[in-house]
Protein backbone atom coordinates (compact mmCIF):
# COMPACT_ATOMS: atom_id res chain seq x y z
CA UNK A 1 0.00 0.00 0.00
CA UNK A 2 1.63 3.22 -0.78
CA UNK A 3 2.08 5.75 1.91
CA UNK A 4 2.34 9.42 1.71
CA UNK A 5 6.21 10.90 2.50
CA UNK A 6 6.45 12.07 5.92
CA UNK A 7 6.12 15.75 6.74
CA UNK A 8 8.89 17.75 6.76
CA UNK A 9 9.51 17.77 10.69
CA UNK A 10 8.81 13.64 10.86
CA UNK A 11 11.81 12.90 11.37
CA UNK A 12 12.31 9.51 12.85
CA UNK A 13 14.07 7.07 10.81
CA UNK A 14 14.48 9.40 8.49
CA UNK A 15 17.17 8.42 5.78
CA UNK A 16 18.92 11.69 4.76
CA UNK A 17 20.48 12.33 8.41
CA UNK A 18 21.72 7.87 8.66
CA UNK A 19 25.18 8.91 7.84
CA UNK A 20 24.97 12.51 10.26
CA UNK A 21 26.87 12.11 13.42
CA UNK A 22 25.54 13.36 16.44
CA UNK A 23 27.47 15.48 19.05
CA UNK A 24 27.16 15.29 22.02
CA UNK A 25 29.93 18.03 22.64
CA UNK A 26 26.94 20.87 21.58
CA UNK A 27 25.91 20.52 24.75
CA UNK A 28 25.44 24.23 26.27
CA UNK A 29 23.24 26.37 27.13
CA UNK A 30 21.33 28.82 24.73
CA UNK A 31 23.22 32.01 23.71
CA UNK A 32 21.79 35.13 24.50
CA UNK A 33 19.02 35.27 21.63
CA UNK A 34 18.04 31.46 21.92
CA UNK A 35 17.39 32.76 26.42
CA UNK A 36 15.52 35.82 24.74
CA UNK A 37 13.64 34.01 22.68
CA UNK A 38 12.52 31.30 24.83
CA UNK A 39 11.34 33.90 27.65
CA UNK A 40 8.80 35.59 25.04
CA UNK A 41 7.69 32.61 24.09
CA UNK A 42 7.03 31.49 27.86
CA UNK A 43 5.62 34.68 28.45
CA UNK A 44 3.00 34.80 25.50
CA UNK A 45 1.78 31.08 26.39
CA UNK A 46 1.34 31.90 30.40
CA UNK A 47 -0.94 34.91 29.04
CA UNK A 48 -2.74 32.59 26.58
CA UNK A 49 -1.60 34.65 23.64
CA UNK A 50 0.05 31.94 22.33
CA UNK A 51 -0.16 27.86 22.67
CA UNK A 52 2.57 24.65 21.94
CA UNK A 53 0.55 23.97 19.07
CA UNK A 54 0.61 27.36 16.94
CA UNK A 55 4.40 26.95 18.19
CA UNK A 56 4.35 23.86 16.01
CA UNK A 57 2.06 24.69 13.35
CA UNK A 58 4.61 27.34 12.12
CA UNK A 59 7.48 25.49 12.46
CA UNK A 60 6.12 22.98 10.33
CA UNK A 61 5.20 25.47 7.73
CA UNK A 62 8.35 26.77 7.69
CA UNK A 63 10.26 26.16 3.92
CA UNK A 64 12.20 23.09 4.00
CA UNK A 65 15.51 25.25 3.19
CA UNK A 66 14.67 27.25 6.17
CA UNK A 67 13.85 24.44 8.20
CA UNK A 68 17.13 22.90 7.81
CA UNK A 69 18.87 26.20 8.05
CA UNK A 70 17.15 28.23 10.61
CA UNK A 71 18.84 28.29 14.25
CA UNK A 72 16.47 26.77 16.60
CA UNK A 73 15.36 29.81 17.95
CA UNK A 74 15.26 31.55 14.71
CA UNK A 75 12.59 29.03 13.95
CA UNK A 76 11.14 29.62 17.41
CA UNK A 77 11.04 33.07 16.53
CA UNK A 78 9.89 32.32 13.01
CA UNK A 79 6.98 30.95 14.58
CA UNK A 80 6.06 33.55 17.20
CA UNK A 81 5.91 36.59 14.79
CA UNK A 82 3.64 34.45 12.60
CA UNK A 83 1.31 33.65 14.89
CA UNK A 84 1.10 37.32 16.44
CA UNK A 85 0.80 38.51 12.84
CA UNK A 86 -2.11 36.00 12.30
CA UNK A 87 -4.13 36.75 15.41
CA UNK A 88 -3.52 40.47 14.87
CA UNK A 89 -1.09 40.95 17.42
CA UNK A 90 1.45 43.38 15.45
CA UNK A 91 0.89 44.25 12.36
CA UNK A 92 4.02 43.78 9.24
CA UNK A 93 4.41 47.49 9.20
CA UNK A 94 5.69 46.76 13.39
CA UNK A 95 8.16 44.22 11.74
CA UNK A 96 9.51 45.79 8.85
CA UNK B 1 24.88 23.52 12.93
CA UNK B 2 22.99 23.82 15.81
CA UNK B 3 25.61 25.85 17.68
CA UNK B 4 25.72 28.80 14.68
CA UNK B 5 25.10 32.52 15.61
CA UNK B 6 21.43 33.38 14.43
CA UNK B 7 21.98 35.71 11.63
CA UNK B 8 21.60 39.77 12.30
CA UNK B 9 18.22 40.01 10.59
CA UNK B 10 16.86 37.51 13.17
CA UNK B 11 18.51 39.97 15.95
CA UNK B 12 16.48 42.75 14.64
CA UNK B 13 13.21 40.68 14.25
CA UNK B 14 13.36 39.87 17.50
CA UNK B 15 13.63 43.86 18.95
CA UNK B 16 10.88 44.33 16.66
CA UNK B 17 8.28 41.85 17.93
CA UNK B 18 9.38 42.84 21.42
CA UNK B 19 8.83 46.40 21.16
CA UNK B 20 5.83 46.20 18.43
CA UNK B 21 3.78 43.51 21.83
CA UNK B 22 5.21 46.09 24.84
CA UNK B 23 3.55 49.41 23.00
CA UNK B 24 0.59 47.49 22.32
CA UNK B 25 0.80 46.31 26.10
CA UNK B 26 0.74 42.37 25.72
CA UNK B 27 4.21 42.06 27.46
CA UNK B 28 6.96 43.89 29.16
CA UNK B 29 11.00 43.56 29.14
CA UNK B 30 10.52 42.90 33.61
CA UNK B 31 8.46 39.94 32.69
CA UNK B 32 10.77 38.62 29.54
CA UNK B 33 13.99 39.36 31.85
CA UNK B 34 11.28 37.36 35.09
CA UNK B 35 10.76 34.47 32.83
CA UNK B 36 14.15 34.05 31.60
CA UNK B 37 15.30 33.68 35.55
CA UNK B 38 13.29 31.38 36.28
CA UNK B 39 14.22 29.07 33.10
CA UNK B 40 17.63 29.43 33.90
CA UNK B 41 16.68 28.25 37.34
CA UNK B 42 15.54 25.21 36.10
CA UNK B 43 18.18 22.82 35.84
CA UNK B 44 19.52 18.37 35.41
CA UNK B 45 20.30 18.99 38.96
CA UNK B 46 16.37 18.76 39.62
CA UNK B 47 15.98 15.88 37.53
CA UNK B 48 19.34 13.77 39.42
CA UNK B 49 17.59 14.49 42.85
CA UNK B 50 14.68 13.17 41.66
CA UNK B 51 16.52 9.90 40.72
CA UNK B 52 18.78 9.57 43.87
CA UNK B 53 15.71 9.95 46.22
CA UNK B 54 14.05 7.40 43.95
CA UNK B 55 16.91 5.13 44.97
CA UNK B 56 16.17 5.20 48.23
CA UNK B 57 13.41 5.42 49.50
CA UNK B 58 10.95 2.93 47.76
CA UNK B 59 7.72 5.15 48.64
CA UNK B 60 9.22 7.85 46.56
CA UNK B 61 10.09 5.51 43.53
CA UNK B 62 6.26 4.27 43.54
CA UNK B 63 5.08 7.98 43.33
CA UNK B 64 7.72 8.65 40.68
CA UNK B 65 6.81 6.00 37.99
CA UNK B 66 3.14 6.22 38.91
CA UNK B 67 2.92 9.78 38.50
CA UNK B 68 6.37 11.75 37.07
CA UNK B 69 4.27 15.21 37.78
CA UNK B 70 3.45 14.89 41.73
CA UNK B 71 6.77 13.50 41.92
CA UNK B 72 8.35 16.87 40.77
CA UNK B 73 5.69 18.63 42.73
CA UNK B 74 6.84 16.68 45.76
CA UNK B 75 10.21 18.00 45.31
CA UNK B 76 9.38 21.84 44.87
CA UNK B 77 8.90 22.02 41.07
CA UNK B 78 6.47 23.71 39.74
CA UNK B 79 4.38 21.65 37.18
CA UNK B 80 1.23 23.95 36.92
CA UNK B 81 0.95 24.26 33.11
CA UNK B 82 3.53 21.55 31.61
CA UNK B 83 2.88 18.05 30.12
CA UNK B 84 2.28 15.46 31.84
CA UNK B 85 5.86 13.92 33.19
CA UNK B 86 6.44 9.92 32.64
CA UNK B 87 9.29 8.29 33.82
CA UNK B 88 10.51 5.07 32.46
CA UNK B 89 11.99 2.28 34.71
CA UNK B 90 15.56 0.83 33.49
CA UNK B 91 15.79 -2.99 35.10
CA UNK B 92 18.80 -5.31 34.58
CA UNK B 93 16.84 -6.42 31.20
CA UNK B 94 16.02 -3.53 29.65
CA UNK B 95 17.17 0.19 29.21
CA UNK B 96 15.29 3.20 27.76
CA UNK B 97 16.23 5.96 25.31
CA UNK B 98 14.36 9.83 25.29
CA UNK B 99 13.69 11.32 21.47
CA UNK B 100 11.48 13.74 20.19
CA UNK B 101 11.55 12.80 16.58
CA UNK B 102 8.59 15.65 15.39
CA UNK B 103 10.55 18.54 17.47
CA UNK B 104 12.27 18.83 20.26
CA UNK B 105 9.92 18.13 23.27
CA UNK B 106 12.08 17.53 26.20
CA UNK B 107 10.63 17.65 30.31
CA UNK B 108 12.41 21.05 31.03
CA UNK B 109 10.88 21.65 34.17
CA UNK B 110 12.87 18.98 35.94
CA UNK B 111 15.81 19.07 33.16
CA UNK B 112 16.67 22.49 31.82
CA UNK B 113 17.32 23.74 28.64
CA UNK B 114 17.43 20.78 25.91
CA UNK B 115 20.84 20.46 24.83
CA UNK B 116 21.52 21.09 20.83
CA UNK B 117 22.35 17.17 20.10
CA UNK B 118 18.71 16.81 21.66
CA UNK B 119 16.99 18.90 18.81
CA UNK B 120 19.47 17.65 15.97
CA UNK B 121 17.78 16.03 12.94
CA UNK B 122 20.56 13.42 13.33
CA UNK B 123 19.32 12.47 16.62
CA UNK B 124 15.49 12.56 15.85
CA UNK B 125 16.38 10.71 12.83
CA UNK B 126 18.47 7.95 14.00
CA UNK B 127 17.28 7.57 17.79
CA UNK B 128 14.54 5.62 16.42
CA UNK B 129 15.98 3.62 13.38
CA UNK B 130 19.65 3.12 14.87
CA UNK B 131 19.53 3.46 18.61
CA UNK B 132 22.38 1.71 19.89
CA UNK B 133 24.70 3.34 16.94
CA UNK B 134 23.70 6.18 18.72
CA UNK B 135 24.88 5.21 21.98
CA UNK B 136 27.83 4.68 20.62
CA UNK B 137 28.83 8.40 19.68
CA UNK B 138 28.66 8.85 23.64
CA UNK B 139 30.75 5.71 24.00
CA UNK B 140 27.82 3.87 25.36
CA UNK B 141 27.30 0.13 24.82
CA UNK B 142 24.54 -2.07 26.83
CA UNK B 143 25.70 -5.37 28.59
CA UNK B 144 24.96 -8.09 26.24
CA UNK B 145 21.02 -9.26 26.75
CA UNK B 146 19.42 -6.02 27.55
CA UNK B 147 16.53 -4.85 25.32
CA UNK B 148 16.42 -1.61 24.18
CA UNK B 149 13.29 0.81 24.24
CA UNK B 150 13.60 4.15 22.35
CA UNK B 151 10.29 6.02 23.70
CA UNK B 152 9.43 8.94 21.68
CA UNK B 153 7.80 12.56 23.54
CA UNK B 154 5.39 14.15 22.04
CA UNK B 155 3.58 18.16 22.79
CA UNK B 156 1.24 16.72 25.39
CA UNK B 157 3.83 13.80 27.12
CA UNK B 158 7.25 14.32 28.45
CA UNK B 159 9.90 11.53 29.53
CA UNK B 160 12.72 11.11 31.74
CA UNK B 161 14.28 7.52 32.19
CA UNK B 162 14.99 6.07 35.85
CA UNK B 163 18.56 4.42 35.34
CA UNK B 164 19.53 1.46 37.33
CA UNK B 165 21.40 2.22 40.78
CA UNK B 166 24.93 1.44 40.07
CA UNK B 167 26.89 -1.30 41.64
CA UNK B 168 29.21 0.02 44.08
CA UNK B 169 26.89 2.66 45.48
CA UNK B 170 25.74 0.89 48.36
CA UNK B 171 25.35 3.02 51.37
CA UNK B 172 25.69 6.26 49.52
CA UNK B 173 23.29 9.29 50.49
CA UNK B 174 20.63 10.58 48.65
CA UNK B 175 23.09 14.14 48.01
CA UNK B 176 25.76 11.40 46.77
CA UNK B 177 23.82 9.53 44.81
CA UNK B 178 22.16 12.87 43.16
CA UNK B 179 26.14 14.29 42.43
CA UNK B 180 27.11 11.31 40.33
CA UNK B 181 24.14 11.94 38.56
CA UNK B 182 24.55 14.01 34.87
CA UNK B 183 21.76 15.16 32.54
CA UNK B 184 22.56 12.12 30.11
CA UNK B 185 22.00 9.60 32.29
CA UNK B 186 18.17 10.79 32.86
CA UNK B 187 17.72 11.05 28.64
CA UNK B 188 19.23 7.73 28.16
CA UNK B 189 22.45 8.16 26.16
CA UNK B 190 25.09 7.03 28.97
CA UNK B 191 24.76 4.77 31.94
CA UNK B 192 25.50 6.22 35.46
CA UNK B 193 28.53 4.29 37.24
CA UNK B 194 29.93 5.12 40.44
CA UNK B 195 33.79 5.15 39.30
CA UNK B 196 33.23 8.28 36.53
CA UNK B 197 33.01 11.75 37.83
CA UNK B 198 29.24 12.91 36.66
CA UNK B 199 29.37 16.54 35.91
CA UNK B 200 31.33 16.92 32.71
CA UNK B 201 29.22 19.81 31.00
Amino acid sequence: MDRPPPALHDLGGNPRFRCTPVEPEEDGPPDAFGKRVDALRAVLREKGLFTTDEMRLHIEELPEEEYFSLTYYEKWLRSIAAAMLQKGHVSWEDLA
Amino acid sequence: MASKAPRPESLALLEKLVAALARRGLVTEAEIAERQAATERASPETGARMVARAWVDPAYRALLLRDGTAAAEAMGVAMAGQPPLGVLEDTERLHHLVVCTLCSCYPRAVLGYPPHWYKSAAYRARAVREPRAVLAEWGTVLPEGVELRVVDSTADYRWMVLPLRPAGTEGWSEAELAALLHRDHLVGVRLPSAGRPARAA
